[in-house]
């Protein structure tokens, strides 16, 4: 019950995150899982410039999928970022989210991608991968700030 | 006085705050605010905000101001003032702030920058005063 949230936000730790989640789920730590940040120290400083007081780790997808047990049972609050669907999809591949609820925050708009909402943009590919998400047993909405009205995978993708 | 190339400032923020801000500047101080330009995140992917900065701000020395340093706006500001000496990131713009650059745009980096924090600074506090 570690993971306080698992979220989707192409921004990643910034004032949504951390002011309007972070008030409300007081997390200690945010486990960012990105294979490109996972290599670049001077991004990760950056990010954690914007972490307060909270401790920031950044995993591979794949070190972040052997991890996922030990940031459970640990009493840390942790907010688990990705910055792309693809990459939670990937975490979560094979039932390892399975029971856990997954927040698509921000992701704008861009070549290929279709307005669900104003804040959420999807790709084919994307709507994919979640509807394998939420077919593994997770729980997917849009919910950009905690007091925002939640909308449910199926919801979006009936628009 | 030492005096360099006059900066150009960008004001970046959440929403509609660069807007007012460096409209709230022209308001002030006329034609002078014209070295302002503001840049909105709203609606943009992180890449494509640095991208924007990284147009406006081009070959010009600059003064990157941001709302928040975390965030989308202080991770395009840093991002794209990172490897330049001709351009640098001040967080928390505020009003005065903006006033005192655009009268103090051609200092030197190392004179510019202190001021600009130290008015920033100066013009908070509490009426009636707690201390």
């Amino acid at each position: 019950m570690s993971i306080v949230l698992f979220r989707i936000d192409e921004r990643l730790i910034h004032g949504q995150v951390v002011i309007g989640w972070g008030h409300q789920l007081r997390p200690d730590r945010y486990a960012v899982v990105d294979d490109d940040l996972a290599g670049s120290a001077w991004e990760q400083d950056l990010y954690r410039l914007g972490a307060g007081t909270a401790d920031v780790v950044f995993a591979t997808t794949e070190d972040a999928r052997g991890r996922l047990p030990e940031w459970r049972d640990d009493p840390l609050r942790t907010i688990l970022l990705t910055r792309d669907v693809t990459t939670m999809w990937r975490l979560g591949a094979g039932g390892m989210l399975a029971g856990d609820r997954v927040n698509l925050g921000g992701l704008h708009h861009g070549p290929g991608r279709r307005e669900l909402l104003t804040y959420l943009h999807l790709t084919a590919a994307d709507e994919d991968h979640l509807v394998k998400l939420a077919a593994e047993g997770v729980e997917v909405s849009a919910h950009d700030l905690p007091d925002a009205h939640r909308v449910p995978l199926e919801t979006l993708l009936e628009g | 006085m030492n005096e360099a190339e006059p900066a150009l400032g960008v004001v970046v923020g959440h929403a509609a705050m660069a807007e007012g801000l460096v409209q709230a500047t022209q308001r002030i101080t006329g034609g002078l605010a014209e070295c302002l330009a503001p840049l909105s995140n709203d609606g943009k992917t992180p890449d494509q905000l640095k991208s924007e900065l990284e147009g406006m701000v081009a070959d010009s020395r600059s003064v990157v101001f941001v709302d928040l340093q975390s965030g989308s706006c202080g991770m395009a500001a840093l991002a794209c003032c990172r490897d330049s000496v001709r351009r640098v990131v001040v967080s928390g713009v505020n009003l005065p702030m903006l006033l005192d650059f655009v009268f103090n745009r051609e200092l030197p980096f190392e004179e510019l920058v202190p001021r600009l924090l130290e008015s920033g600074r100066a013009s908070i506090a509490s009426m009636p005063a707690t201390e």
